[in-house]
């Protein structure tokens, strides 16, 4: 490695085409009469999410967290009476450093009011298009659910297994299986197949959504009237993840009970106890309305446009730069 | 942060504290204990769905087979840590069965068995500056250096004629080791070799 570390990374024709990327997104919005808005990214509240930790810091005895996503500021815009919105803007997650983790990254993310996770799915693969043909990528979108992408390449119902039925499966396919792996715990084990063996048979060159995902991952996405699947996509490039969308849950009150029985879980993983957002769960109690949702990684997305392998090709100062 | 392990003697019992990495301190060159074997860390990928459980897919180095090992913790696993360190060496003299350094600021020997040396007992000669890999204290490894300047012990004569068109022929060092040379290389002239490709890399102007 060279020991002028002040210097970008990137070339300069590459950050070009991510300034365009930024203007093309601006455009597509404009168009579509969605709106943009900038929303704090320090909170005296967290994200709960077993699986996401904040940066934290203080000022004055107080301690405060970068955002992990603009998701609950936003939607308290939209309690607020705002259209639909859109927010391009850095978010933060610690611990995650790797070919295709920046802990800083920037993330587009819009709010359709009166649209479902299906139309907002189609939306989500038209500004692809756009980007593509913008890129002189030739793409396409194929949409799959969950458990059709999973009875496709490993032939498992995720909707109803075991651990057991995982293990064995991980046998059959011979995916490696994990130092640490539960015994009751069968989104682990489907969040592992998904990875060795799901995403890795995706279209190769192309987007992928997947679709209604076990009600178990539900997240912050309603669940189906019958309670079989979390109304929740993600977008995927190859294996890369791109982006989550979903259904938005408007119950206060189921909110908070997500809210508490995530931090029953940190505590049970040893993981920090987060600040409930309860401005969010007021906007939410005071009167939601129906919408879709949808955030992108755009430090990804640029690397499918541009054709690089790694998060820090795209970035001008990767972390260890920065 | 060096790995360790320390034995903590408090009144009459002794307890033994095993060092041990959890994932998220994973990185190159971090020496774990897998499988009773010394291994260290030549790559680290992280997997992680973003709303799901994350996992460290790591690719190690067994230091004493030298064979690269695949494995994936769930992440917050721990591991138990290597007590290996690297030191540097100068050779001073093989007995026939052992490999014998000492490290010259302590002064401080060693003996490298045959499968410690491996390839590096093809390189290495009298004073030759090496980096041996201490596992508890007992070397695993030898590494020579880069090049090492070695003079021919044996090697057929070059034809008059030869040296125009080209090509190599065997050629053995004053180690023992046979490397491909130019055919106009003659007995006794000292050569660079290059000791990762077992390659000539250029005659020594003495």
């Amino acid at each position: 490695m060279s020991t002028q570390h002040w210097q970008s990374v990137a070339d300069i024709e590459l950050m070009q085409k991510r300034a365009r990327m930024l203007q093309s997104i601006r455009a597509f919005f404009v168009q579509l009469d969605v709106m943009e808005v900038d929303t704090p990214s320090i909170s005296i509240a967290a994200v709960t999410d077993l699986h996401i930790e904040s940066f934290v810091t203080n000022m004055q005895h107080q301690n405060y967290y970068l955002q992990t996503s603009p998701e609950y500021p936003m939607k308290r815009l939209l309690a607020s009476g705002y259209p639909s919105i859109y927010q391009i803007c850095k978010v933060y997650r610690c611990e995650e450093q790797g070919i295709f983790h920046n802990p800083e990254f920037m993330m587009l993310e819009w709010y359709r009011l009166g649209f479902d996770y299906k139309q907002l799915m189609q939306e989500v693969s038209s500004l692809l298009d756009l980007l593509s043909k913008e890129n002189e990528l030739s793409t396409q979108t194929d949409k799959v659910s969950y458990q059709q992408a999973f009875m496709q390449s490993v032939g498992i119902d995720p909707l109803s297994i075991s651990v057991e039925d995982c293990r064995q499966c991980c046998v059959r396919q011979q995916i490696d299986v994990p130092q640490g792996m539960s015994d009751d715990n069968v989104d682990e084990w489907l969040d592992w197949i998904l990875t060795q063996a799901v995403a890795p048979a995706f279209n190769r060159t192309g987007f992928t959504i997947l679709y209604d995902y076990p009600a178990s991952q539900c997240a912050l996405a309603t669940i189906s009237a019958d309670g079989s699947v979390a109304e929740r996509f993600e977008v995927f490039y190859g294996e890369l993840e791109l982006a989550n969308g979903f259904n938005e849950l408007t119950d206060a009150h189921e909110q908070r009970q997500r809210f508490e029985a995530d931090n029953k879980k940190r505590q049970l993983a040893g993981l920090d106890v987060m600040p409930i957002d309860e401005h969010f769960l007021q906007a939410l109690e005071a009167g939601f309305p129906k919408c879709a949702g949808v955030a992108i990684g755009l430090d990804r997305l640029l690397m499918v446009l541009t054709g690089k392998a790694e998060i820090s090709d795209v970035l001008a100062f990767p972390f260890d730069r920065a | 942060m060096r790995a360790f392990s320390v034995l903590l003697r408090l009144g009459l019992f002794t307890v033994i504290f095993m060092a041990t990495y959890s994932t998220n301190e994973f990185k190159n060159g971090l020496k774990l204990l897998l499988n009773g074997d010394p291994c260290s860390i030549t790559e680290n990928i992280l997997v992680k769905p973003g709303k799901g459980q994350a996992f460290s897919r790591v690719k190690m180095k067994n230091l004493k087979t030298g064979r690269t090992i695949e494995k994936t913790f769930k992440s917050g696993e721990s591991v138990e840590a290597a007590d290996v360190e690297e030191v540097n060496v100068e050779f001073l003299y093989g007995d026939g069965e052992l490999w014998h350094f000492m490290q010259p600021e302590s002064f401080e020997q060693f003996a490298a068995t045959e499968t410690a040396m491996a390839e590096a007992a093809k390189w290495v000669k009298a004073q030759e500056e090496c980096v041996m890999t201490l596992w508890n204290g007992e070397p695993i490894s030898v590494t020579p250096p880069n090049f090492v300047e070695l003079t021919i012990a044996d090697t057929d004569p070059g034809l008059k004629g030869d040296t125009a068109q080209g090509g190599t022929k065997p050629a053995t060092l004053e180690t023992g080791a046979v490397v491909k040379v130019p055919l106009f290389i003659e007995i006794g002239e000292m050569l660079k070799i290059d000791t990762r490709t077992g390659e000539y890399v250029s005659r020594v102007k003495s």
